[in-house]
């Protein structure tokens, strides 16, 4: 019998239905990463040594009832104002030492947003996804606030800034150029927000 | 009939010999983009929804604790009360500051400062478990945490 002149080819026809077979399998098992999230500092459990004491017009109120409804500083509230109350009430500026800032200067709210701060109180039976959406408002209001300072002084927003820094893939050059950057927005406007302990009634 | 058998005869056979190329691309694809999830969950986990958030540490800088209902079909065993799972187990709101600790041992000593705890929270979770989980947090020194969310507005919910 005379000899072919190449090898015989394979067939692959099945080829195909294996890579299906793998594709599936790990469409099963996989899920897809759900890995964004507020981040946040719990206080120590310690109580401080001294009392500090802050003033009552520092304090900006926010109260969940167990129905899921807002109080802000004593008044009912729709959610969709709250970013806007928030923003108004961290860059209100009553003592003048906030030069960037464009608040009201009302007497009766808050003196600088460094010593503003955001004290939020729900109730036990409150719906996490409602405490959760809350917060994220009042963390939107800061971000609208730092996003602002960051365009005048940088060109871009604090959130892609402070994402870039984060990023352990952002080459280290540019990196310890944005520290000080974000260092200085969040100085410009500190996050202090403060959660109580939940009531029970 | 004859014209349509003539004219078939001629087509010639669609090549199928880069299907094998588009589904493993496909499958590189979904590899990549996925993470094979370690721990059957047992409790409903469906997350909120939230705007302003930050993207997470990688996942060997994390804790993880999820909070919901017993699935249905577990909910003959297990009840239907709240549940914490940690890893692939139900617990006790009592075993989540030794849980924490033991996880945090296991971490290298060289990022234990970084290590975050995700708290992977049902929406339909009432808040008081949310404060004890917090609690039982603080009182093992932990304070990093992350309230994992979806990325989206929450505009169908009631207030």
């Amino acid at each position: 019998m005379p000899r072919r002149k190449g090898a015989p080819e394979v067939n692959a026809g099945s080829m195909a239905d294996i890579a299906f077979l793998l594709l599936i399998f790990f469409l099963v098992t996989t899920t897809i990463e759900t890995d964004a999230g507020l981040d946040r500092m719990l206080p120590p459990i310690e109580p401080p040594d001294q009392d500090v004491v802050i003033k009552q017009k520092n304090i900006f109120t926010v109260n969940i009832n167990k129905n899921g409804q807002l109080l802000v500083e004593d008044n009912l509230m729709n959610l969709k104002d709250l970013r806007k109350a928030a923003t108004a009430f961290l860059e209100n500026n009553a003592d003048g030492s906030c030069t960037y800032c464009k608040g009201k200067k009302d007497q009766s709210s808050s003196d600088n947003p460094t010593k503003a701060i955001i004290s939020l109180k729900n109730d036990r039976e409150t719906k996490y996804s409602t405490y959760i959406t809350v917060q994220n408002e009042l963390v939107g209001a800061y971000n609208d606030l730092r996003n602002r300072e960051a365009q005048r002084l940088y060109g871009q927003d604090f959130t892609k800034m402070e994402a870039d820094y984060l990023n352990p893939e952002t080459p280290s050059a540019i990196r310890d150029d944005l520290k000080d950057k974000v260092k200085r927005i969040q100085d410009m406007f500190p996050q202090k927000l403060s959660e109580a302990e939940t009531s029970t009634n | 009939m004859s014209a349509f058998n003539g004219r078939n005869r001629s087509e010639p056979a669609i090549s199928t010999a880069s299907l094998p190329d588009i589904v493993f691309m496909l499958l590189f694809f979904f590899m990549t983009v996925t993470t094979i999830s370690n721990n059957e969950l047992l409790v409903e986990n469906e997350l909120p929804m939230a705007t302003a958030i930050n993207t997470l540490d990688k996942k060997d800088r994390l804790i993880e604790i999820y909070v919901g209902m017993p699935k249905q079909e577990l909910a003959k065993t297990l009840g239907n009360a709240l549940r914490i799972q940690l890893n692939d187990q139900i617990a006790q709101i009592t075993d989540i500051g030794p849980f924490v600790l033991q996880e945090l041992s296991k971490k290298p000593e060289s990022i234990r400062n970084f290590v975050t705890v995700a708290l992977k929270v049902d929406k339909n979770v009432k808040v008081g478990m949310v404060a004890d989980i917090k609690k039982e947090l603080q009182e093992v020194h932990v304070y990093k945490v992350n309230y994992t969310t979806h990325q989206g507005e929450s505009g169908n919910q009631k207030f």
